[in-house]
């Protein structure tokens, strides 16, 4: 236990550590702002609720159920989907770092470089089988909302204006 | 310093776990779950373990929680029948003697096997001259190509097999 | 002692970019609603002050002076967090922007301070920014569902979908950026385009990428579909008011600014410009060594601001000139479009580096 908490204490004193410091300064320094931006706007603002103040908005109809719809699957495919590509995008930072390094090229005589592209190939074709898998299937396919088209039933043929506006020409704005 | 910093992102991480587990709002378990990740990633930095924090951020919180919370929306049936009410969900404690019991005799296997492991890089000597000055990733990118090449493209045919198979699983509700 | 300075130092540039950030966004409000009203033909805010310039404190003091109600049917904490949230992950990001190469202060004969003009710089800054970039849908996910509104919670899921959905092509976008500059870290990144030497000239197809779905992560026309007052009344924030919307507001556009920042340190030379080499020689030779550097720092800093602000217009001027997406075609572009081309882009920047590179070496050898 000595050991370890010697070891995390060395660690904190390395540039790493007091990188991530730094940022946690950061988001601490955050926090306090938006806390005392709320309590400051608490302060100064009227409180006079009342139950028509209170309800749901919902287009000045009163609410019916809550806001529990149950909505459609392709959201939890999507994220699905999502979650395979950013695994796979987490392994490509590090080769992405190294990469093009010169000493390493150097040292392998330029085998390096063609080496690891070629494996990053296979890396990502192999991912985008998966992907050309859910796209073949269809689950990348959103909805299309079809236009509904109201049929008013009436006397006045539909093609009535489109004769008219053949018969007698339409009015341009560039005629003078 | 350090000290303080473990400590204080321990005990966040316990503590949100522990709300997990009483709280009965699964909402708030899941932000909790969100806690958790985030001091996880905290501990992680402070072992000079930067890419593997920023990967606990990005997997854990950015995917596998959002999976979940969609998961919770999509499974919730919603209730029709009272007109105003709160959009809880809400689970039941059940099976509070067995759930306990298995959850502390996986605890105390956990606890026996760290004890007992002998952690190679803590008690080598060159643990003293041993202080990650830069960022693991390089090494981490150097050793993906070439001693464990092998166990890079499996991971990548891993994540294809879990790619179709959840795929055509959750699409399977659809029909 | 050394180290008290340094922490005040510290101190003193983290609020700096603070306030720096808040009113820029404050300011972008502002331009937002001349830049509507001259593309509209009109005259946009013009009685706070001269020319309306006051304008965005009277907004402030609006949002400080609103009422504030929260919805009873609403889970009140996680209402309040989902605001808050979402403010922070926005002004997270700028710790790791380089605004400018470095000041130098000579606190005594010989002994010269040379501090950087960034918050920190992190060696794994990019991965930070995308970290970041990935926690900024739950301040989203957490308001729309707190809300308990059907507009709301469909707003919320929007984003969510949406901004996964880009972030792995903008990953991607960046990755390809990697491996031409072999190092995680922004400043390094901005140092390497020294002159005119920018990666927009390397990586145009990754620009365009990258802007994309810069536009998609900050819920920007034409990707404005979480908040569509149209479809959506005003989305996720439909229920909020006062401060709270406030903060949901200005959070996006704190995200403008610094994607904006980011565009111009990863694409276009952040603080470079071509012939600084010849300024700083100028300006080292008339002015003195440490003085000299300083004003060249304060140039490129300007120069910084120009770039990035000139994004912040683009954004302006992209919403008032394009039409909203539809979900399908949003979801097509993203899935369809986009990665399949940044991975191509990376395929393509790989062999570039391979083949063409040394071929240009020993061109010119």
């Amino acid at each position: 236990m000595r050991t370890l908490i010697d070891f995390v204490q060395r660690i904190f004193k390395t540039n790493m550590v007091s990188e991530f410091g730094t940022i946690f300064l950061f988001i601490v320094t955050a926090i306090v702002l938006i806390v005392s931006m709320l309590m400051l706007a608490k302060l100064l603002r009227p409180h006079k609720p009342n139950v028509e103040k209170l309800t749901t908005y919902e287009s000045g109809e009163d609410p019916i159920g809550n806001a529990n719809v149950q909505f459609n699957v392709r959201f939890y495919v999507v994220a699905l989907v999502f979650l395979l590509f950013e695994v796979e995008l987490v392994f490509l930072f590090p080769w992405a770092v190294v990469f093009g390094q010169a000493t390493l090229i150097q040292q392998t005589d330029g085998l390096w470089g063609w080496f690891s592209l070629v494996e990053m190939l296979i890396f990502v074709g192999i991912l985008v089988l998966g992907l050309a898998y859910a796209w073949a299937k269809g689950y990348l396919d959103w909805v299309r909302p079809q236009p509904k088209v109201p049929v008013i039933e009436t006397k006045v043929p539909a093609n009535l204006y489109q004769k008219v506006n053949e018969k007698y020409g339409r009015p341009s704005v560039n005629e003078k | 310093m350090a000290e303080i910093a473990f400590y204080g992102f321990s005990a966040l991480s316990i503590g949100a776990a522990l709300t997990i587990l009483f709280t009965r709002n699964v909402m708030y378990a899941a932000l909790c779950l969100f806690l958790t990740l985030l001091g996880v990633a905290a501990l992680f930095v402070l072992a000079g373990a930067d890419f593997l924090a920023i990967t606990q951020i990005l997997i854990y919180v950015g995917g596998v929680l959002v999976l979940l919370i969609f998961g919770i929306m999509l499974t919730y049936r919603p209730d029709r029948e009272s007109n105003q009410k709160k959009n809880l969900v809400l689970t039941s404690h059940l099976n509070q003697f067995w759930g306990g019991l298995v959850a502390l005799g996986i605890f105390g296997v956990l606890f026996w096997v760290i004890l007992n492991a002998n952690f190679m890089i803590i008690h080598s000597p060159q643990l003293a001259e041993f202080t990650p000055q830069r960022s693991t990733l390089r090494s981490i990118g150097v050793h993906l190509m070439t001693t464990h090449v092998w166990a890079f493209e499996v991971a990548g045919l891993l994540l294809l097999m879990a790619l179709v198979g959840a795929a055509y699983i959750a699409a399977q509700r659809e029909k | 002692m050394t180290i008290d300075v340094a922490l005040i130092i510290k101190a003193i540039i983290i609020l700096l970019i603070f306030g720096i950030t808040l009113l820029i966004a404050m300011y972008s409000t502002y331009g937002e609603r001349k830049v509507a009203a001259f593309m509209q033909d009109r005259i946009g805010p013009n009685r706070a002050g001269p020319f309306g310039l006051l304008q965005p404190l009277a907004d402030a003091v609006k949002m400080f002076f609103k009422e504030d109600f929260i919805p009873s049917q609403a889970s009140k904490w996680l209402f309040i967090l989902g605001p808050c949230l979402s403010m922070l992950t926005a002004l997270m990001t700028s710790a790791v922007i380089p605004f400018g190469d470095s000041v130098k202060y000579e606190s005594a004969p010989g002994k010269v301070w040379d501090i950087p003009v960034q918050a920190i710089d992190v060696n794994i800054g990019i991965l930070y920014v995308f970290g970041v970039v990935s926690l900024g849908v739950y301040g989203i996910m957490v308001g729309g569902w707190a809300s308990n509104n059907k507009f709301s919670l469909l707003g919320a899921i929007r984003a969510a979908s949406q901004n996964i959905s880009y972030e792995i092509s903008m990953g991607l976008a960046i990755i390809a950026i990697l491996m031409m500059t072999g190092s995680l870290s922004i400043r390094h990144i901005v140092e390497q385009q020294h002159g005119g030497n920018w990666n927009i000239f390397y990586q145009p197809l990754g620009f365009v990428i990258f802007i994309t779905c810069a536009f998609a992560e900050c819920n920007r026309t034409p990707f404005d579909l979480p908040e569509c007052e149209t479809e959506l009344i005003g989305g996720y924030h439909t229920e909020y008011s006062s401060m709270k919307l406030g903060f949901y507001l200005f959070a996006e556009y704190i995200n403008m600014f610094v994607s904006s920042a980011m565009i111009s340190s990863l694409y276009f030379g952040g603080y470079n410009y071509p012939g600084m080499d010849w300024v700083q020689a100028q300006l080292t030779g008339s002015l003195g060594e440490i003085a000299g550097h300083n004003v060249g720092t304060l140039i490129g800093t300007l120069v910084f601001f120009a770039k990035s602000l000139f994004f912040v217009f683009f954004y302006m001027w992209v919403r008032w000139t394009l039409p909203r997406f539809r979900y399908d075609q949003l979801m097509n572009l993203g899935w369809k479009a986009l990665i399949p081309l940044a991975m191509i882009n990376i395929i393509l920047t790989g062999g570039a580096i391979l083949f063409l590179k040394p071929l240009i070496v020993s061109f010119l050898k």
